[in-house]
């Protein structure tokens, strides 16, 4: 046994309302440089849908993750010597091209006042941040936002195409689910797996999986090897980016920019103890189906004095013991068991997890026949305006059992809860039906709905006093900009990747960040 | 005379080596962030696929076999049981199937990165420059071995080429050796020199990160950082 920490992430669902603030923070923190302006470290999907890049959860296509092959796990897209040997090296069979995402674009803005006198109002054109000609937008990131074309998009959705029966696109009977993506930060990450030059690794003390800058060799095999699609190519500096879960700021024991900024309040992190000893045993698991259970096992009771000993032998320090018995991440997915990793069927055991959403036919229900007769609410769960097997197909591998009964327990709990703050009564037998309490069910009311920032962020911050030599450390986490030498340390303060990247349309004029910058940037007043 | 074939045939050669092992500490240790493959095939796949697969499936029995036919002597082929006759069927036909290969390919992947606008747009001079010359190199290889050799059939590069390269290695080159081979052998051997003095500056620094390290290696890895003093 062997006792490692990992910083988790839980998302609720039933409160995201793709206002896409988490998108839109992270890309200006993250990725507005030139060769990262097509790239998302977070993005919000709706589902259905076929989602960024195109059919991302088609792994016949794409082949990431892990798949078993006679009972041993192995990369989806072939063994290491496959890899190495048989050419794949000069040319990757299945890895997404920029037009699976979408090839960026920027406006002709200058056009708009430079133009003279024409017969009709100038019109910023559309102009490709890499060639820098005219486009015609066919495709862009959010493209398919609140169902957008999703009578044409949403039947190649790969969850939908899994479901049996024929589901309809019409209006009456549409359905949509928010889903925020980000770098699901693996305890058994395929993409490292497929990292030829090593590369890519998972950090010991809290389990985020970085690009080291200076090892990548730009092969691409993890761009392929994750079943998320969540590792990018900077095609201005050929390397691998990914999601760093804001590392700087999980050391400091701040959340991540995403789960700061989330307006809905549905992001929670926290620390989870797993034993690493048992990662490729559970992730062999045969029957994908018990893959999330397996993963649960895999998590460390924090109060079972046994394991905390445990954990102290293997480095866990005080404070992130207690941090991982606080952890609201502990919380909503074993304690509640409300929460489910995203596809457990990829194998990669992912760690960030979503509370499935409640849809709108439970308010029909509750409404009218729920009160007199409390046991409609489960036939109404049934009756979901989403599909219980398409959320299933995605959070369980296909298990609706278990994606049922953590909606029975979220609709138990707003019926407990309105019982409660209206003066009504509440019969206590029905919380016990689906083995709740009524301490248990206001503890949960309060992590999801009350949702304080300090119950929705427990994390310790990183001990690396006198552990690391910061000098070494540089460009070693992360990303690297062009000409900055890591985090800009010996670059004086000039910032060439701050402000907006933006690729000139006529593919001459070249002004670095700091122009920009300092261009548009008047006495701390933005001017557009 | 004599002077411009000892610069040409003895200082050339080892200013190239020089300034290819040279070359290479240095960029290893300051530019490590720009050592890439620096592959486009994220922006265009088709034509990658066919020109890629020829140039590095050809190039690399090639390369064996200029080590086959260049450093080591006829001698020790004979001893080994390879008579002339023998070596010379497999380096016209093994060497011209591969040649030819490397050659369309290089041909596709040039074609390519010309005319495609937003593969040029992401070339750099030296990708540009790079790519012309090894088609160059690869053209007047193939030219020297299905022409010249035809042509001029008396003329063995094992006795002359062969001869003064392993010199240069045994500090003895001798430049007059070099003297009378055809022009197309000449041509091809400087330039050959020359991308090597290249190469420590271009993006062809990828072929020494050929990861075969990580045939034998766990797939799962962690870093910890461990106390600095």
């Amino acid at each position: 046994m062997k006792i490692k920490a990992q910083v988790a992430m839980v998302m609720n669902l039933d409160k995201c309302i793709g206002c896409h603030t988490c998108s839109v923070t992270c890309k200006t923190t993250w990725t507005n440089r030139k060769g990262a302006e097509y790239m998302w470290f977070n993005n919000v999907e709706t589902k259905p849908g076929i989602g960024y890049p195109k059919r991302w959860e088609d792994q016949e296509l794409y082949k990431g993750g892990w798949q078993l092959r006679k009972g041993k796990l192995e990369l989806k897209s072939g063994n290491k010597l496959s890899k190495v040997a048989l050419g794949k090296i000069f040319y990757n069979p299945d890895m997404p091209e920029m037009k699976d995402y979408y090839e960026p674009w920027t406006y002709n803005y200058e056009h708009l006042t430079n133009a003279g006198e024409l017969e009709h109002s100038p019109v910023a054109r559309a102009h490709s941040a890499i060639t820098g000609k005219k486009m015609d937008l066919e495709w862009g990131p959010n493209w398919e936002d609140d169902l957008a074309g999703a009578h044409i998009t949403g039947p190649l959705d790969p969850n939908i195409q899994k479901i049996e029966e024929e589901i309809k696109f019409n209006f009456d009977k549409a359905f949509m689910v928010y889903l925020p993506r980000l770098c699901e930060h693996c305890l058994n990450p395929s993409c490292v797996a497929s990292c030829p030059s090593g590369a890519i690794y998972k950090r010991e003390e809290d389990g985020i999986v970085l690009v080291d800058q200076e090892a990548c060799r730009g092969w691409r095999y993890c761009m392929t090897g994750c079943p998320y699609k969540k590792v990018y190519f900077n095609w201005q500096t050929n390397k691998a980016e990914k999601c760093t879960f804001c590392f700087p700021r999980i050391e400091a024991g701040l959340p991540t920019v995403c789960s700061e900024t989330c307006t809905g309040r549905i992001r929670y992190l926290g620390v989870l103890l797993y034993d690493a000893d048992r990662v490729l045993e559970v992730a062999s698991t045969p029957d994908e189906k018990d893959l999330y259970k397996a993963q649960c096992d895999l998590f460390i009771d924090p109060f079972d004095p046994e394991m905390i000993a445990m954990a102290r032998k293997d480095g866990i320090s005080e404070d992130w013991i207690e941090a991982a018995q606080n952890s609201p991440v502990y919380k909503l997915a074993i304690e509640h068991q409300l929460a489910f990793p995203l596809h457990p069927e990829y194998r990669t055991l992912p760690m960030v997890w979503y509370v499935p959403p409640l849809s709108p036919i439970m308010n029909y229900f509750e409404g009218k026949d729920s009160i007199k007769n409390p046991d409609m609410i489960f036939p109404a769960i049934e009756e979901m305006r989403t599909p219980i097997q398409y959320l299933a197909n995605m959070l369980t591998a296909g298990d609706t059992e278990t994606v049922k009964k953590s909606l029975q327990r979220m609709a138990m709990m707003r019926s407990y809860m309105r019982a409660k703050t209206t003066g009504k009564e509440f019969d206590e037998s029905r919380l016990e039906r689906i083995g709740m309490t009524a301490h248990q069910t206001e503890k949960m009311y309060r992590l999801l709905a009350i949702a304080k920032y300090e119950d929705r962020f427990v994390i310790p911050s990183t001990h690396r006093e006198g552990r690391v030599n910061p000098y070494r450390a540089q460009g070693m986490e992360g990303f690297d900009t062009e000409g900055m030498g890591g985090w800009g340390t010996d670059s004086g303060g000039s910032c060439d990747s701050c402000g907006p990247a933006t690729p000139s349309p006529t593919g001459t004029a070249t002004k670095t960040g700091k122009e920009i910058y300092e261009e548009n940037f008047y006495g701390g007043i933005w001017r557009d | 005379m004599e002077t411009l074939d000892r610069l040409i045939w003895v200082v050339f050669p080892y200013l190239c080596m020089a300034i290819f092992v040279f070359g290479h500490i240095y960029r290893y240790r300051v530019d490590k962030f720009h050592w890439t493959a620096k592959s486009s095939e994220f922006i265009e796949k088709k034509q990658l696929m066919i020109g890629s697969l020829m140039f590095h499936l050809g190039i690399i029995p090639v390369i064996f076999g200029h080590i086959g036919g260049l450093a080591i002597p006829i001698a020790w082929m004979n001893a080994i049981g390879v008579n002339d006759h023998l070596y010379h069927i497999g380096a016209i036909y093994i060497g011209g199937i591969f040649g030819f290969m490397t050659l369309i390919g290089m041909i596709i992947l040039t074609f390519r990165r010309f005319s495609l606008s937003s593969v040029r747009k992401l070339s750099s001079f030296s990708d540009l420059a790079v790519n012309s010359l090894l088609l160059f190199i690869v053209f007047v290889g193939m030219y020297a071995t299905l022409v010249t050799n035809v042509v001029q059939p008396d003329f063995d590069y094992r006795m002359t080429i062969s001869v003064w390269f392993r010199d240069l290695f045994l500090f003895r080159a001798n430049p007059a050796i070099m003297a009378d081979v055809p022009w197309s052998f000449k041509i091809h051997v400087l330039t050959g020199f020359a991308i090597f003095a290249f190469w420590p500056f271009t993006r062809l620094v990828h072929v020494w990160s050929v990861p075969l390290n990580y045939v034998g290696r766990s797939y799962i890895l962690y870093r910890r950082h461990k106390p600095t003093n």
